[in-house]
This record gives structure tokens, C-alpha cells and sequence, in this order.
């Protein structure tokens, strides 16, 4: 077990620079999950850190030691990868036994190993097959089986559900999940899907070009986004965002494109006060726009949709509208009745606005 | 591709059924007359070929011709029959092949695993090596075979033959390689596998396909050359094919049209078995030594 | 675990030695293959042209003489046949295997019952080397024994085919047993790419109301665009090079009529020792095979890395 430190890490390709010199502190432990869009960076990161990719910049430490010139094998870590990569020529159990059997391993503890990780993972029956003959979340096991007989100090998983459909991939998520409880070693897990990093992460380090927009616990990232990359990035469907001007016309308030306005709560007032004047993001996302109460809580505030497009999910409704050019999206009770080319009235909870620079892109 | 014409048949009716049909039929029959012709006349005696028909069934068929081509007819002086070139043959065949199958294999899986800065002009390098005509570089060969002693040995033709089927057996490899998950190679690493144990464990058991293609690519091309084994070995140390090539040009006494064609057959007959028994792999190497892509 | 620890820390011991062993294993193994393939190459072919530039006979020489074996070449009336003699065998070669490969292709991808069998018969020659073929083409052509008798004694008593022996047409000879070797690999090379095409597109071009004509014209054919290129390819760099066969059919003959390049090269070079100008046909064949493959194989590494 170890927590890893990876301190202005870079990667420089040949015409470009795929990782800007990015710093992280993983705890022993911890379960880290890396996420953002494709050519973020995540992967390169997480290769670096399993030594499959040369580090041009700052360094990456395992457990106190430097590793930037150890090899992968060497770094005591093991990896989960998107396709699996499992050995088609070998059988299940010597998949799982094979970074053992390098390693010298005497047989007995081989197949100690090897049976305790097939329990845990529930693929005993399956060891003396060959990957060919598995599903595909039985080779996702064999391959996390792979990565737990070595007990290495760090696991490094690399998109691994990506490959599955959508029912394996929750019940695969809830496994990994299990597993990580059990056998608890630091864990590093890049992955482009926000509910997959939510649900799993302690904490998550969402990464956009190359760079670390925000670190922290799941929770934190999606109520207090620090930039408007994360606040869209976290959360489905989407946060919305509007282009507002904030005034400050008896007490302070922004206004809609369309001309319609919403008061700024009064405990917001002195954080935005400064912003005055100016056009700004409003960040506010569909479970915040609902349907209209008779009596409203402090800080509600009211505007009007036309209605584009309804789309009922059962146990909430999903309504599309525009404001401006903006597509928007609420969230309301099914009981409500909406339909396009109506006029719905929404209810807006301002004490979950968050408001943006559109300049600098950060959540003020 | 089955459903491809099917409309244009049922339009095209029986008619041009029949004419499609005989076609390539003639055309079976163009391309199989010149080998039912030499088998024919290999099981003639001379008065027959003299005084028969060339397309006529042996009427006493004879094995004598046989038995003369492999044992006892004269090339040049001697008078052993090829079965020695064809010994020669073999023993140039075998190594050769299976020295430049496994450079080859080493050499694609360091081109597409282990890249390295400037890989991609060595491969250009050793791709364009397959194309040259050999008689740009016969006469250094020669020299050098001849500095170093292995003038006029199997040996010789060994080293030559290895090193120019390496361009080819390179190409195969490494388009087989590049196909290959570079995901399996970045596993064994982390499972603690070197370079020669990631190459020996993890793909060459996955290279059985590419492995016989290659093979048989080679096995046919030094099998069949005549080029490098007229030009390097002499007398009794050449292969079949000069050996061929000799009997048949041998003018002393009668021609022996029946032992020429005997030993045609048995010259022709370690690829054609191959083809045979592996035609699949056979074609595969063909276009891809042809289709670089 | 502890023993887990243990092994590290003695790997650490070693690790950088390693590490660069490790980093430097694939060149090393690579350099020797790499290596040879400069010096018997790249190296000879500079040699050689080296060799034409001198005046070498039986032994080579190394004082320059500048162009004169070249001059000399190019003074040799059979050189001049030589490359003649190419440009027949050459352009009928290629055209012929193409023209019989690609409707054989297009015949086979009819729906044939028996294909299998077919097939086969077609690509057969491929795997015979060129003195086979030569051997049974020169007893097959040869007036005396094949198909002129054979005709004759089945009652065509007017019947003449001598271009074996006849020095106007024993070149065509040539390009008739080449072709009967090498228009099955033709054929095995258009049936890949009309099988590579998509079906659909044939489908809808029919229900567009094409004939069956129209679609391997305008569809069928133009896709094959790059088959074309490969069969032109490597039927000339075939063409080129080829040796053997000419050897073993016509042995240059009769008189130089069926002399090629390569013929010539090995002749002049081997037997009648002039090796300087044997060398330079070498640099002029090797110049022309340049021409043709490096533009190809420069655009076949281009496109494979987009």
C-alpha cells in the first residue's frame, strides 16, 4: 500500500503538449478516479504513473520512492485495461498467475493467490478457461483477478467498463467498488463518464487540456464547481447556462435574455455585489428549474419556457426549452402537464445559482 | 459478395450462365495443359514421344524416366541424376527460412512495439530492399562470398538468401504486429515481462498464421530461385533448379524430353505440395508481399 | 509483503544499469538485420555503380574512367535488343495478366459453383519456379515434339507455330509463358479488391437501373483503382527482374533474340568478362525499378500513417 505524488508532471509529444505540468497527492488508500473528455490528458497521466509512457517533466513518486527511470515492472503497481488484455493463448487462472510466475513466485503461493482473488471476484469455475470462452464481464474479472493476486501497492485502471453495455457496467461499477473496500490499495481510475467517477471516487480530479480543473470528494465538485468546464462536465443532464446581466436595482438581480428578472438571494448578495453591470454566466442546473409551488421557498424565483420538447422519463419529466439561443433544460414532476409550443412556468431555486465569468471561466 | 451479381444473373439467364461456365473452364483447361503434358510425357518412353501425340496417354507408361532423372542421368559431367540438387536444395532451404522467418518476426515486433525515434526510416530503409533487382548488387556478392570463403557453399547461399528475404519477412511481421493490441504488451510489462519475454511468450504464440505465411512465402521464393544459385554455387554444389536447368541443356547424346519432364515435376514438386496442402496461406503471402498495405 | 519489499529494494540496486540495457535492447537486436541490410544493399549497389564507372573486366578494378562503360553499353546493338526485347515483354506482360487476371476475377465473382476448385487451377503456376515452367513451355512451343506437331498429326497438316525458334517472335514466346505463370496472381489480386467492395453499392447502382455492364464499368472497375496500381507494380518490378524464364525457355536465344537487361547483365558480367558494363545495365535496371517503386512505396508509408 502507498499514496503517490505526482508533482508538476509533464508530457511533451514531438508537436504537442499533451499534460501541462500537473500536481496531485493521492493518499494510501485512496480511490482517485481521473475523468474529463477524450485528449484531456487523463490517460497519458495515468500511463506515466505505470511507467508505459516517459515522463518529459516533474516527477511521480510510489510509496517514497521516485520512479520516473523505473521500469513498469518494477514499480510493484498493477493495471486494469479498456480492452482487458488478456493473454488469448492462456487460460484464466495462468492470466492470473502469469505476473507471479515472472516474479518467481513458488507454485503453492501462486495458486493461493490465485484462488483467493478468483473467490473474492467469484471466477473460480472459470480458471481453466481461455479468455474466448468468457463474457465480457467475465474477462473485466479476470482482468481485475489479474491485478489483484500481484497485491501491488497501487491498482491503475484505464477505462475499464468503457467496453461494457450499460447494464454490466453499473453492476461491474458496484464490483469494483467491493473490491476496493476489501482489499483497500491506493487506486488511480481514469474514466470519461462523470457518474462513473462520481459513484466510485473518493475523490475525483477532473481534467480538462491537459490540466487539473478541480480536485475534491464527488460532492463538493458537483455543488461547488470551481469552473463553469466542471459544472458542465459534472452532472446529467448538463447544467445550464445563461448569459445574464447583473444588476442592482433594488437589491441585486440578473437579467434574462429575454428580458426577464431573478433576485439574487440576500445571502448571495455580498459575494456578487462586485459584479454589477456586467454580463455574466448563470450556472443552474435542471433540478433547480422545476415546476411552480403556490407558496415558494425564500429565494425562488419565477420565469416562463416555451416549451420545445417534453421527454417523460417516469418518475421525472424533462423539459426543453430556449432562452435566447440557449438550449435548456428542467427537470419536473410528471404530474405537471407541459407540451410544446406551451408556456410553462418554472420555478428558478436561486440558492443554487452559480454565477460565472465567462472570461476567465471560473465560478465566482 | 454472393448477393452481388445474383440480379445481374437472373437477368442474364441461362444463356450467359453457359458462357461464364465455359469460359473459365477453357481457361482451367489452358492452364492445366502444360503440367498434364509434362506428367504425360514423363511416363513415356522416347519411340512413343517421338512417334506419338503430345496430348496422347502414355500407352506403356514406364517409370524408367523417373527413376533415370532422380538417379542416374547426366548433368554436365556427372552422371548421378538430381537427387543430390535436390539434397543441396533442402539444405539451403531450410535454414534460410527459418533464420529470416525469426529475424523477420524479431525485427516486426521491434518496429511496431519498441518504436524508437527514426524507426520509420529503417523500415523504409529495409522495405525498399525487397524491391531492388538482384543483379545491382550480384557482383559485390560474388566478391565478397568469395573473400570470406564461402564462395561456391551452401553456406554462401544460406547468408544470401537470409539476408535478402529479410526486407520480406520484416514486412510481414510487422503489418501482422501492428494489428497485434499493444494493450497485451503494456499488460505483460506491468506483469513483469521483458523484451525477449513479452516477444517469445505473448506474441509469438499468437503469430502461428503470419508464422506459415512467411514460411511458405520464403520456403517457395529460395526453393524456386535460380539467380543467386546460378551465380554463387557451381558443379556439384548448385541447387535443383540450376541442376534443372542444366539436364535440360545438357547436349550430349539423345534428348531425353521424358527425364527432363521427370525432373521437372520432382523440381516442381516440394512448392506445388505446399501450395497444395496450404494454398490459403500460400495466396495470403503472395498479396502481401504484392499489397504493402 | 515484506519479502515483496525486500526484492525491491535489491531490483533498485541494479535498476539503472538494467534500465538502459532495457532501453536499448530493441536497436541492439534490431542493428544487426538493419546493419546487414545497409552494407548488402545500400552498400553494394553503391559499390556497383562505383564498379560502372571504372573499367573492370574479369576482376574489378577501381580507377575511375568516368562514363565509358556506359558509352560502351550503350554502343552494344544487343543491349539495345535487350531493351527492346523488355519493352515488348514488358508492356504485353503487363497488359495481358491484367486484362486475363481481372476478367477471370470478374468471371469467378459470378456466383461460380466451383470456385474453389477453380481458383486454384488459375494460381497454380505461381508456385512453379520459372525453370519449370520454361522447361515445360520450351518442350510444349518446341515445333519439333509440341503443339505444331501435335496439330499437324491430328490432320491440320498447315498448321506453323515456330516462334520458339523464329527470332522475329521468340520474344512472344516469353510473354506467353510469363503470362500463363503470373495472370493467376493477377486474378487472386482483382478478386480480393471486387470482394473487398461493398455489395450494397452494387445493389443500389442495379436499383438505379444499371446493367450488369454498366456497374462493373462505372462502379465495379473504377473501384478497383488501387488493385490496378498494385497489379502494375509489381507485374513490372516481375517484369524487370525476370531471369530464369528467359533462360530456361529461349536461353536468350535464338541468336540474342529474347535478350533482356537481365540476361545481358549476368552474361556480360559472368561470362564474357566485362564487368564494368555488365555493372552499369545493372544501374540502369536498378535506376528504372527506383522509378517505379519508391513514388509507390513513398505514398503506400504516407497513407498508412494517417
Amino acid at each position: 500500500m502507498a499514496q503517490v505524488s505526482i508533482r508538476k508532471v509533464e508530457k511533451q509529444y514531438e508537436s504537442y503538449k499533451a499534460v501541462h505540468g500537473i500536481d496531485l497527492e493521492i493518499a494510501d488508500e485512496e480511490f482517485v478516479v481521473l475523468v474529463g473528455p477524450s485528449g484531456c490528458g487523463k490517460s497519458t497521466t495515468l500511463r506515466m504513473v505505470a511507467g508505459l509512457e516517459e515522463i518529459t517533466g516533474g516527477e511521480i513518486w510510489i510509496g517514497g520512492d521516485l520512479v520516473n527511470d523505473v521500469p513498469p515492472r518494477d514499480r510493484d503497481i498493477a493495471m486494469v485495461f479498456q480492452n482487458y488484455a488478456l493473454y488469448p493463448h492462456m487460460t484464466v487462472f495462468e492470466n492470473m498467475a502469469f505476473g507471479l510466475k515472472l516474479r518467481k513466485f513458488p507454485r503453492e503461493e501462486i495458486k493461493k493467490r490465485v484462488d483467493e482473488a478468483a473467490r473474492i471476484l467469484d471466477i473460480t469455475s472459470l480458471l481453466e478457461r481461455r479468455p474466448k470462452a468468457l463474457s465480457g464481464g467475465q474477462r473485466q474479472r479476470v482482468a481485475m483477478g489479474r491485478a489483484i493476486v500481484r497485491n501491488p501497492r497501487v491498482f491503475l485502471f484505464d477505462e475499464p467498463l468503457s467496453n461494457l453495455d450499460a447494464k454490466l457496467r453499473v453492476q461491474m461499477r458496484t464490483e469494483i467498488k467491493k473490491v476496493h473496500q476489501t482489499v483497500r490499495t491506493t487506486t488511480v481510475y481514469v474514466t470519461h463518464d462523470q457518474v462513473e467517477a462520481m459513484t466510485l471516487a473518493d475523490r475525483v480530479v477532473v481534467m480538462n487540456q491537459g490540466r487539473i480543473e478541480q480536485v475534491g470528494p464527488p460532492q463538493e465538485l458537483y455543488h461547488n464547481p470551481a469552473t463553469r468546464f466542471v459544472a458542465g462536465f459534472i452532472g446529467s443532464p448538463a447544467m445550464n447556462f445563461i448569459p445574464v446581466r447583473v444588476l442592482n436595482e433594488g437589491g441585486l438581480q440578473v437579467q434574462l435574455p429575454g428580458g426577464e428578472r431573478l433576485m439574487v438571494p440576500p445571502q448571495r448578495t455580498n459575494r456578487y455585489a462586485q459584479f454589477a453591470g456586467k454580463e455574466m454566466t448563470l450556472g443552474i442546473r435542471p433540478e433547480h428549474l422545476t415546476e411552480t409551488h403556490d407558496s415558494e421557498k425564500p429565494g425562488v424565483g419565477r420565469m416562463n419556457a416555451n416549451v420545445e420538447v417534453v421527454e417523460p422519463m417516469g418518475m421525472e419529466t424533462m423539459v426543453h426549452f430556449k432562452i435566447g439561443k440557449d438550449e435548456l433544460t428542467a427537470r419536473i414532476d410528471p404530474a405537471v402537464h407541459a407540451a410544446p409550443n406551451e408556456v410553462l412556468p418554472l420555478a428558478v431555486d436561486m440558492n443554487q445559482m452559480h454565477l460565472i465569468d465567462p472570461a476567465s471561466g471560473r465560478v465566482v | 459478395m454472393s448477393a452481388r451479381v445474383e440480379s445481374g444473373m437472373a437477368g442474364g439467364s441461362l444463356a450467359s450462365k453457359i458462357v461464364i461456365y465455359g469460359l473459365l473452364l477453357v481457361f482451367a483447361v489452358i492452364f492445366l495443359t502444360p503440367l498434364f503434358v509434362m506428367l504425360i510425357t514423363s511416363f513415356k518412353t522416347l519411340d512413343e514421344i517421338r512417334d506419338g501425340n503430345m496430348l496422347s496417354l502414355p500407352q506403356h507408361p514406364t517409370i524408367a524416366p523417373w527413376l533415370s532423372a532422380w538417379g542416374t542421368a547426366c548433368i554436365g559431367l556427372t552422371c548421378g541424376g538430381i537427387k543430390g540438387y535436390f539434397g543441396n536444395s533442402i539444405e539451403m532451404v531450410v535454414p534460410a527460412v527459418a533464420i529470416s522467418t525469426l529475424l523477420g518476426a524479431i525485427n516486426g515486433y521491434i518496429l511496431t512495439k519498441w518504436r524508437f525515434p527514426g524507426h520509420k526510416p529503417v523500415f523504409a530503409l529495409m522495405l525498399f530492399a525487397c524491391f531492388i533487382p538482384f543483379q545491382a548488387v550480384l557482383i559485390p556478392v560474388a566478391r565478397v562470398l568469395g573473400m570470406v570463403g564461402l564462395g561456391n557453399s551452401i553456406a554462401g547461399l544460406v547468408l544470401v538468401h537470409v539476408i535478402y528475404g529479410l526486407g520480406f519477412t520484416t514486412l510481414f511481421f510487422r503489418n501482422y504486429y501492428e494489428a497485434f493490441p499493444s494493450e497485451l504488451v503494456r499488460a505483460a510489462q506491468i506483469d513483469g515481462a521483458g523484451f525477449f519475454q513479452i516477444f517469445s511468450r505473448i506474441l509469438l504464440p499468437a503469430s502461428g498464421p503470419i508464422i506459415i505465411v512467411t514460411v511458405i512465402f520464403q520456403f517457395t521464393n529460395i526453393w524456386n530461385d535460380f539467380l543467386f544459385g546460378s551465380s554463387f554455387a557451381s558443379g556439384d554444389g548448385v541447387p535443383m533448379t540450376v541442376a534443372l536447368n542444366n539436364l535440360v541443356n545438357t547436349s550430349t547424346g539423345v534428348k531425353e524430353y521424358n527425364v527432363d519432364m521427370a525432373a521437372a515435376i520432382i523440381a516442381a514438386f516440394p512448392t506445388l505440395f505446399v501450395y497444395v496442402v496450404a494454398g490459403r496461406y500460400f495466396v495470403r503471402g503472395l498479396m502481401a508481399g504484392a499489397v504493402k498495405g | 509483503m515484506s519479502t515483496t519489499t525486500a526484492t525491491r529494494a535489491i531490483s533498485h540496486e541494479r535498476a539503472s544499469m538494467r534500465d538502459k540495457l532495457q532501453d536499448w535492447l530493441p536497436r541492439l537486436v534490431l542493428a544487426p538485420s538493419f546493419a546487414v541490410i545497409l552494407l548488402f544493399v545500400y552498400g553494394f549497389i553503391l559499390w556497383t555503380i562505383y564498379l560502372s564507372f571504372t573499367h573492370s573486366r574479369m576482376m574489378p578494378v577501381y580507377t575511375l574512367t568516368g562514363f565509358d562503360s556506359y558509352m560502351r553499353l550503350f554502343a552494344q546493338p544487343s543491349w539495345w535488343m535487350a531493351l527492346k526485347n523488355i519493352a515488348i515483354f514488358g508492356v504485353l506482360y503487363v497488359a495481358i495478366c491484367i486484362a486475363l487476371g481481372l476478367t477471370l476475377a470478374i468471371l469467378l465473382d459470378q456466383k461460380i459453383r466451383g470456385e474453389g476448385v477453380l481458383r486454384p487451377i488459375y494460381l497454380y503456376p505461381m508456385a512453379v519456379s520459372f525453370i519449370v515452367t520454361g522447361t515445360a513451355w520450351k518442350w510444349f512451343l518446341n515445333p519439333g515434339t509440341g503443339l505444331e506437331k501435335t496439330m499437324q498429326d491430328w490432320g491440320w497438316t498447315s498448321f506453323h507455330f515456330d516462334w520458339l525458334v523464329n527470332a522475329d517472335m521468340a520474344i512472344y514466346t516469353v510473354v506467353i509463358a510469363g503470362v500463363w505463370q503470373a495472370a493467376g496472381f493477377c486474378m487472386a489480386m482483382f478478386l480480393a479488391g471486387l470482394r473487398g467492395i461493398d455489395g450494397e453499392i452494387m445493389k443500389a447502382a442495379q436499383i438505379d437501373g444499371a446493367s450488369t455492364y454498366a456497374t462493373y464499368r462505372r462502379i465495379v472497375i473504377p473501384a478497383l483503382r488501387p488493385v490496378f496500381l498494385s497489379a502494375f507494380i509489381v507485374l513490372t518490378h516481375m517484369a524487370i527482374k525476370s531471369y530464369d524464364l528467359v533462360i530456361a525457355l529461349t536461353g536468350g536465344g535464338p541468336g540474342n533474340a529474347t535478350e533482356l537487361p537481365s540476361t545481358f547483365m549476368y552474361s556480360y558480367t559472368f561470362t564474357r568478362n566485362q564487368m564494368s558494363v555488365g555493372a552499369s545495365s545493372a544501374v540502369i535496371m536498378l535506376m528504372t525499378v527506383a522509378a517505379i517503386i519508391v513514388p509507390y512505396l513513398y505514398s503506400e508509408l504516407r497513407e498508412k500513417q494517417r
